[in-house]
């Protein structure tokens, strides 16, 4: 990672009334797997056509590798774009499609040919060049699409919810495929998506945004164990979060009194102030007799979920606020549960994060 | 039963439409000169009839000049106005839109009439050409109906696409745009030729001396009853026909391969 490449400097972009993204600042690296992610309509997708040059900054400045790009026309950027619909050329076949960019470009019909089935081959579908892009499957269209953005050789690719028109078992294994060629490529990868599973997995740092602004930008692994705000904790799901006053604080350390009960938690608060702490859902425990712990909460089961080996208890406290926790199939065998019974949870107050936003 | 009275019921409409002109094909081949049931001979004299009449080819040319420029015309217009639909967001584009839809809903007549008085008034009626520019307002609004039900099903990113990957705004009308419609401008080709090859009111008022094939029918129906009408009839039908299912194949079937 040698420098920044793409630089958001103060952007807002408005449609009319309505404002897509407020004051965007933002630095991606050269050679980095950013992936922008938030609800729909929170402007992720406006900022990432704002760097293909489809939709102008409405003020600030986006500068690519140092140049000043408000101006310069989508077709003459070098920032290739693979769609969330794929967007391929239905009336060109698979190889046609993948030379489309090198023809633009004035590439003589010799050397597009052969780098054309280059990517192709790279993406395992060379049989299917000469195929019509209708008549291939979701996962071939997929690989066409990137081997179209790619066949460029650009310093950075866009991608916009490239894989959620896939089943789920295809979303993982091009998944592995896009982690790969972006090493391999070195390139920047700027990838906009809703799904956390796909951002977490393969981002280096990961953007989340919320109503046109950003709400956090960190690795994966910040965002996840310290999300910055209630907005971030709730968005990245799966965790418990409680509000409620600062009762007492000393050093580093700090009681907050919520309405389902008073919790430690670790970190600089003064007495009096309103706070918010978050715990993730598979750091909190549960069990069938009163713990001798730090934080404990008495709750009655509301339902299970189970996804693979992992289940999600959903709980509710004495005043009505749900809880989830996460656990390991084979742990959850030990209480034998039908549903409707008291238990008692716990977590350690190193494990409730405190939220900026009270 | 249901299904056997829909087929009675298809089968009546479908015979109600096409008897008339099968009348006039079968009597087209018919020896006697009043079309009359006893028929008498098979008999292709009518149509050797109208193959020596100069006046019948020059017709016939004259027919195929303005439906081919008509349809180039009327199709290119229509292209230009389904585009700016699709691409253009804009202020009274309804309003936009209504008018451009507005000439094949004006009464025939009433539309030759105020060619012929247009045109004469900036002394361009009489002439071949005339007919063309009356044709190409007449049908350049099917061009736009076809071309644009296309334009539509066309995934909104596509153009996009294609300047990401560096086409220039004509570069992508021309490696995209045109090539996705293709099949709807050929369909409107044909539409738009058919509607012209056939059309009277409006060839009659603004022709002049420049007959097209309906006008010299009209002047050998209006001295006496002919069979070379019928003969004339069943080659402006083939024409017209074979105009009409080109489009439709090009239309439907491009559609339905579309889908799967």
């Amino acid at each position: 990672m040698s420098g920044d490449l793409v630089v958001f400097d103060d952007v807002r972009k408005s449609f009319g009334e309505f404002v897509a993204v407020k004051q965007m600042n933002l630095t991606i690296g050269q050679g980095e797997f950013v992936a922008i992610m938030g609800p729909s309509g929170c402007g992720k997708t406006t900022t990432l056509r704002m760097l293909a040059g489809l939709e102008a900054p409405s003020t600030g400045e986006i500068r690519l590798d140092g140049r000043v790009m408000n101006d310069v026309k989508p077709h003459e950027r070098d920032t290739p774009m693979v769609w969330q619909s794929l967007a391929l050329f239905p009336f060109l076949s698979a190889r046609e499609n993948v030379e489309f960019g090198l023809r633009m470009r004035g590439v003589d019909k010799a050397t597009r040919t052969s780098r054309a089935m280059d990517w192709l081959d790279r993406m395992g579908i060379a049989e299917f060049a000469d195929r019509n892009v209708a008549t291939l499957s979701g996962g071939q269209r997929q690989r066409v699409a990137l081997a179209r953005a790619l066949v460029m050789e650009p310093q950075i690719l866009l991608l916009d919810e490239p894989l959620s028109a896939l089943d789920a078992h295809l979303v993982i294994r091009m998944q592995a495929v896009l982690t790969q060629l972006q090493r391999e490529l070195g390139i920047t990868f700027v990838y906009v998506t809703h799904s956390q599973s796909e951002a977490f997995a393969m981002a280096d740092r990961v953007v989340i945004m919320s109503q046109g602004e950003i709400a956090q930008i960190g690795t994966p692994k910040e965002i996840y164990r310290a999300p910055a705000n209630r907005f971030v904790a709730e968005f990245v799901g799966r965790n418990n979060i409680l509000s409620g006053t600062v009762t007492a604080a000393e050093a580093g350390q700090a009681r907050i009194a919520t309405p389902s009960g008073t919790f430690t938690v670790h970190g600089t608060l003064t007495q009096g102030q309103r706070a918010s702490f978050a715990v993730s859902a598979d750091l909190v425990h549960v069990h069938s007799e009163r713990p001798e712990a730090e934080n404990t909460l008495g709750c009655r089961l509301l339902s299970e979920e189970f996804v693979g080996s992992v289940v999600t208890l959903f709980l509710e406290s004495e005043d009505g606020h749900e809880f989830k926790v996460q656990m390991q199939e084979r742990q959850l065998s030990q209480f034998d549960l039908k549903g409707g019974e008291a238990l008692w949870l716990d977590w350690q107050a190193a494990h409730a994060h405190i939220l900026d936003d009270g | 039963m249901r299904s056997a009275v829909l087929w009675i019921y298809t089968a009546l409409v479908f015979a109600f439409v096409f008897a008339p002109i099968l009348f006039s094909v079968v009597f087209s081949f018919n020896s006697q000169r009043f079309p009359t049931i006893p028929l008498g001979e098979f008999s292709t004299e009518w149509y050797a009839k109208i193959l020596a009449d100069p006046d019948i080819w020059q017709a016939a040319l004259n027919s195929l000049i303005v439906s081919s420029c008509t349809a180039v015309l009327a199709t290119f217009l229509g292209f230009c106005t389904a585009y700016s639909d699709y691409r253009y967001r804009f202020r009274l584009k309804g309003a936009y839109l209504a008018l451009i839809l507005l000439p094949p809903t004006i009464p025939l007549i009433i539309m030759a009439l105020a060619m012929l008085a247009w045109l004469s008034k900036i002394g361009m009626s009489g002439q071949l050409y005339s007919i063309i520019i009356a044709h190409t307002v007449l049908t350049a609004p099917f061009a736009m109906a076809v071309i644009r039900l296309r334009l539509n099903q066309m995934d909104e990113n596509l153009e996009a696409a294609a300047w990401n990957l560096g086409g220039s705004e004509w570069a992508t009308m021309r490696h995209v745009i045109v090539p996705f419609c293709r099949p709807a401008i050929i369909a409107a080709l044909c539409l738009t030729a058919a509607v012209s090859f056939d059309e009277f009111a409006i060839s009659w008022f603004v022709s002049g001396l420049n007959k097209t094939l309906p006008v010299a029918i009209l002047e050998i129906v209006q001295g006496n009853i002919d069979p070379q009408v019928n003969a004339i009839g069943t080659f402006v039908f083939l024409i017209s026909m074979s105009l009409i299912i080109l489009a439709q194949i090009f239309l439907v079937g491009r559609q339905l391969k579309g889908h799967t």
